[in-house]
């Protein structure tokens, strides 16, 4: 579903991974472990389609909902707003599901701006329900989620796998997935003397 | 592309900001300028169109910065830019959006404010088609400024320093149009041209906006 | 051996290198003879008198800042299309220098405008097109200078300029209709090389090619300072990683 190989990616015109290559089958989940500034949100970033790699491919761009740090919620809008935009945007036009699986039903007509952080989080991730996209990629889902709302989440994907989805994600926290592969990204750091654009001043 | 508009407008409505802003900006221009100039009718009748262009142009300017700026800081201009919508028709949206709670307000605004001034009576139709013509093309190139300086933190100068120049033409033909409909005289070639340059921005600029905002989004 | 061959950095450097001494040389030269030329060994104008003679600094420093934006304008399309470095870092050097160019012309067209129209300012469609034109120089230029990434502010820039391009282009013709609709053909533009008799014309054609190395010179030196500052940043940004 997703392929990708051999993607070198940069950040501020620097080098940050070089020479990642993998591959995600339907029913699949891959997590990427690593440090702080080793390159993670730059790598989903790039997969997502958001900043051109520095070489190599990645096939399946257009299948993918990406879910990074921010959640894209407008607060003077609804959580039923908020969802239904998407839903629309993406051609789906269902919500009622994401909103039961995020447990949200309670909150449909409450304004995004009154949410607590955790709650705005179910939110920005019930959004990827409503994409109807097989490949998820996020980074960071649990970020200000409770000890309930990651079960809720590590459902969600389980339910998301089962049905023949695929998912990519940063995070440091054990999901309890047990058919999770998980790739280590401090391997793939890329040496100073791969510069790429910067070479020629070197 | 429906969805998104629906959403910008709700949002401007319900944040505020959005219509008031632009139109009371306008307002205080229009009232400041006789205290500059003197209150003498005859010369509040003569430079009446181009202080309305000018006022309504200055408005358009204030709420640029605000056309990408919210969807960058919360995230959502990321999500849009992975969403099935071309970029293109992202900030021709956004345009539209812009110009519907800036532009149509003021364009309505425009001949009430013509009062204050002592328009004569031949100008108020000019100038409300001059301004209707020719605001499109305010919000079509602002969204071009806006895209560029979107990432920067103080980008707000910048971006009324890159768009003023960029307005000359649509100023020169739109207060012209108004000037000479105030005059009586024709104002055929003007508006043509006016009309060429708000459908010519919109057909064109948006590329250069959307490749703008890509660079800006990686 | 391709033109192309110049676009990595330090080729680039080391050529400019060695053209630079020469380029300057031949440009102090050309300026010296032009302006001295101009200034002392030609007759006054019967009608204008000794001020004509600034003529030999507006005419080519008008003609250097149009032609900067042009070189602008090329090197932006060729870092587009190319992605050569060396191209748009050439664009940013050239915006300084072709900004001087527009305040050197406006500034001696005004010193001439007095004596000749009694005014240092009139809304001209020339004179106008020429303050728009510095108004692009420094949209352009500040930019540059709000954006820390070098490739970002490259690729803004250069769309920048593009876009510039057609709407100073679109201004130029809208200021010619604005004025002329206002004043009726004011009679104020300058219609040069056909009023400009041989006697003034090869100063002039002197002091524009000293103009013209001068603008190149410039470029070239801006272009290496700006190419060893990103060296440095690059060096810095290494350092960083290791």
């Amino acid at each position: 579903m997703l392929t990708v190989s051999d993607l070198s990616v940069a950040r501020g015109g620097l080098p940050v991974l070089s020479g990642v290559s993998f591959a995600l089958q339907a029913g699949e989940a891959l997590i990427l472990r690593g440090p702080n500034g080793s390159g993670k949100t730059t790598l989903l970033r790039s997969i997502a389609g958001l900043q051109p790699p520095l070489s190599g491919t990645i096939e399946g761009t257009d299948r993918i909902a990406y879910a990074g740090h921010q959640d894209g919620i407008k607060t003077a809008l609804s959580v039923e707003e908020n969802l239904g935009f998407w839903a629309s945007v993406f051609g789906t036009g269902k919500i009622e599901a994401a909103l039961e699986g995020f447990d949200l039903l309670g909150l449909k007509s409450r304004l995004a701006g009154n949410l607590s952080a955790g709650q705005k989080r179910r939110l920005g991730l019930a959004r990827l329900l409503v994409t109807g996209r097989p490949v998820w990629v996020l980074d960071e889902p649990t970020v200000s989620l409770d000890a309930a709302s990651v079960a809720l989440f590590a459902g969600a994907v389980k339910t998301h796998l089962a049905g023949g989805g695929a998912a990519l994600m940063a995070t440091h926290i054990d999901l309890g997935l047990p058919e999770a592969r998980s790739l280590d990204v401090t391997p793939f750091k890329a040496r100073p003397e791969e510069l790429g654009a910067d070479e020629a001043f070197l | 592309m429906r969805a998104l508009i629906a959403r910008d407008l709700a949002l401007a409505v319900r944040a505020g900001g959005g219509f008031g802003l632009g139109l009371a900006f306008f307002l205080i221009v229009v009232t400041l300028i006789p205290f500059g100039v003197g209150p003498e009718t005859t010369l509040l009748t003569e430079i009446a169109p181009g202080i309305l262009w000018i006022g309504a142009l200055l408005a358009c300017l204030l709420s640029l910065d605000r056309v990408f700026a919210l969807d960058w800081e919360d995230g959502s201009l990321d999500l849009l830019a992975t969403a099935p919508l071309p970029m293109e028709g992202i900030v021709t949206i956004k345009a539209l959006a812009h110009w519907l709670t800036t532009g149509l307000p003021l364009v309505l605004a425009a001949p009430a404010l013509g009062l204050l001034l002592s328009l004569p009576a031949p100008g108020y139709l000019w100038l409300f088609l001059s301004l209707l013509i020719g605001t499109p093309a305010l919000s079509v190139i602002g969204t071009f400024g806006a895209a560029l300086t979107v990432g920067l933190k103080r980008g707000g100068l910048l971006l009324s320093l890159l768009v003023l120049p960029l307005y000359v033409p649509t100023l020169i033909f739109g207060a012209e149009v108004a000037r000479r409909g105030a005059d009586g005289l024709a104002v055929e070639t003007p508006l043509l041209m006016l009309a060429g340059l708000s459908f010519g921005t919109l057909a064109l600029l948006p590329f250069a906006s959307a490749a703008v905002l890509r660079v800006n989004l990686r | 051996m391709s033109l192309w061959e110049y676009a990595n950095p330090v080729k680039f450097i080391r050529t400019t290198d060695r053209v630079l001494p020469w380029l300057a040389w031949l440009s102090a030269v050309c300026l010296a003879v032009g302006l001295i030329w101009g200034f002392f060994f030609t007759p006054d104008d019967f009608r204008q008198g000794s001020t004509v003679k600034i003529i030999y600094l507006h005419v080519p420093s008008a003609l250097m800042a149009i032609n900067g934006w042009l070189m602008m304008l090329v090197a932006s399309l060729i870092w587009i299309v190319r992605r050569h470095h060396v191209s748009a870092l050439a664009a940013r050097a050239a915006a300084p220098v072709g900004a001087t160019m527009t305040v050197i012309a406006l500034a001696t067209g005004a010193i001439w405008g007095q004596p000749m129209w009694g005014t240092y300012w009139a809304w001209d469609p020339r004179l106008t097109s020429f303050l728009i034109l510095f108004l692009f120089y420094l949209g352009y230029m500040a930019l540059w200078a709000a954006i820390e990434n070098d490739d970002t502010a490259a690729d803004l820039t250069s769309i920048l300029c593009l876009v510039g391009s057609v709407f100073a282009l679109l201004s130029r013709y809208a200021v010619n209709f604005w004025n002329q609709g206002l004043h009726q053909g004011a009679s104020l533009s300058l219609d040069k090389e056909k009023n400009v008799a041989d006697v003034f014309y090869f100063p002039l054609l002197v002091s524009i090619a000293g103009f013209v190395l001068l603008f190149i010179a410039l470029v070239f030196l801006r272009t290496q300072t700006e190419i060893r500052a990103r060296r440095m940043r690059a060096l810095l940004a290494r350092e960083r990683m290791a």
